[in-house]
């Protein structure tokens, strides 16, 4: 059973619902990636490598801002679901958060994104294509289970905040620790950032 | 002059918070900014929404260009502070374009983490509330009086050691009053059963707020203004407990290598600032 979840983002239209899921042991990664190069319209999602996702928050402060860019028409990519892409980077390269931050041929760990532009894209329309087409074990998206696929070291380097002091304890049921907190606020800090002159 | 009984109201919200339901709470306004309490990505998550909104005299190019300047500063300040781990609020979101749709509003805005505390303002001004009730357990020195000036100057102390690691991060917060410092957590009057002559509890984080005017210096002369103006708002603000100030500056001798350098400086900043106040 697919776990697509839909949510209503504070401050966001209502008429602008965000669904979101997340997959584990993903198969067919080269097929979907070709499906975004070949700007196949059935695909418009935001298609993100779980393990640069630190927490249940960064990815969705990164749907705010691209979610915001659009209804100020200052996008600076294609749609709003490669603006999310683009929104999890620190730096303005959009080619470079793409290949940081997006799907690629060995993605394992999936996380699936689309917001309701049009009221034809439902949770149901939604859930029944990714259902057909995304290979691989759909899991909650919570903390908890984004704490087993993120890459911490690799998001320190993306985010140049090598030098943080990295959590030494892991708190138990998913919540984060001090030090993880403090990382939390700073990949928000940058995403808000980005682009400031 | 015009005398006004109409109730205040603030110019209209940024297009993305003005169908907020429950809209956001206006908290206070000042000269420059105001400042909600709203949530962030879910009902459950308090925020502060501090927006500066345009101001209708100003050249619009010219507007848009001066609070775009601020919020961008403010924000810098905030997340490089939350870096070098200061006890700061985290930046969430922000917009400093200030575009506000058709409406021509312009108004650039800042979403941070809601710190859940009061300003260490309110803290002093119950404590001083608590002296003056209590004049009789002062002047005999009792042991309730004894424990709430111990905990007053350890307060203090929290007090130097944050505006000392501010300090050490290399930046000047520009208007350090007691209502930019905040005391987290806080417990409200209901909340604190005092015992017959207990002692209000000032326990918690110290948390800098408000980096309207903030920049980054390391300089001794900054760092000592920046000292120098906590040191009169305490003489303005609460003068019962400025005698126990030098509780701040040793809190903040304690808190980082370059502090003697700073509180010497402070010294001359003050013979300046008595002089100006002798011409007048
Ligand atoms: N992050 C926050 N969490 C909780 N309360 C806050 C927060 N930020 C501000 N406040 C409350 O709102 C008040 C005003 O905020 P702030 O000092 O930032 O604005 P201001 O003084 O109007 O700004 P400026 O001096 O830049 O024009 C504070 O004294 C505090 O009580
Ligand atoms: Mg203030």
């Amino acid at each position: 059973m697919a776990s697509l979840e839909t949510l209503h983002i504070s401050h966001l239209p209502a008429s602008l619902p965000v669904h979101v899921a997340l997959y584990r042991d993903v198969q067919n990664a080269p097929f979907l990636r070709q499906q975004l190069l070949s700007g196949n319209k059935d695909f418009e999602y935001a298609l993100i490598d779980a393990s640069v996702v630190f927490s249940r928050t960064h990815a969705l402060v990164a749907v705010f801002r691209a979610v915001n860019d659009y209804l100020n028409n200052r996008l600076k990519s294609r749609n709003v679901h490669s603006e999310i892409v683009f929104s999890l980077s620190p730096a303005n390269n959009i080619a470079d958060s793409f290949r940081k931050f997006g799907l690629t041929d060995s993605t394992k760990d999936l996380l699936i994104i689309k917001v309701s532009l049009t009221p034809d894209i439902t949770h149901e329309s939604v859930e029944a294509h990714l259902q057909e087409h995304i290979q691989g074990t759909p899991v909650p998206f919570d903390d908890e289970i984004l704490s087993t696929i993120r890459d911490v070291a690799k998001i320190k380097k993306v985010y140049k905040l090598g030098s943080l002091p990295s959590s030494t304890t892991k708190e138990a049921n998913g919540t984060l620790s001090d030090g993880d907190r403090q990382l939390e606020k700073c990949l928000l800090g940058a995403i808000a950032l980005r682009g400031a002159t | 002059m015009t005398t006004t009984t109409e109730t205040y109201r603030p110019p209209p919200l940024p297009s993305l918070f003005a169908t907020t339901t429950p809209p956001p709470t206006l908290l206070t306004q000042g000269a420059e900014a105001h400042l909600y309490k709203t949530v962030f990505l879910d009902a459950s998550t308090p925020a502060a929404l501090k927006i500066r909104p345009s101001k209708p005299y100003r050249h619009p190019i010219l507007d848009r260009r001066l609070t775009r300047q601020r919020v961008l500063h403010e924000a810098r300040c905030l997340v490089k502070l939350i870096r070098e781990g200061v006890n700061v609020p985290a930046v969430l979101a922000m917009d400093w374009e200030g575009q506000n749709g058709e409406s021509g509003q312009g108004g650039s805005w800042i979403l941070m983490e809601w710190i859940d505390g009061a300003p260490v303002r309110v803290a002093l001004e119950r404590w001083e509330a608590w002296l003056a009730k209590n004049k009789g357990l002062a002047e005999q020195n009792t042991p309730q009086y004894q424990e709430g000036t111990t905990r007053v100057r350890d307060l203090l102390r929290r007090v130097g050691q944050t505006v000392g690691a501010l300090h050490k991060a290399g930046v000047i917060h520009g208007d350090l009053t007691t209502s930019n410092l905040m005391l987290r957590p806080w417990k409200a009057d209901a909340e604190v059963a005092l015992e017959a002559g207990e002692c209000p509890s000032v326990d918690g984080d110290i948390v800098l707020i408000d980096f309207g005017l903030a920049g980054q210096s390391a300089s001794d002369e900054d760092r000592a203004v920046d000292l120098y103006v906590l040191e009169r708002a305490f003489g303005s603000t609460h003068p019962r407990t400025e005698p126990l100030f030098p509780e701040v500056l040793q809190g903040y001798r304690e808190s980082y290598k370059g502090a003697a350098g700073a509180l010497k400086k402070l010294e001359e900043v003050r013979m300046r600032g008595r002089k100006r106040s002798m011409l007048g």
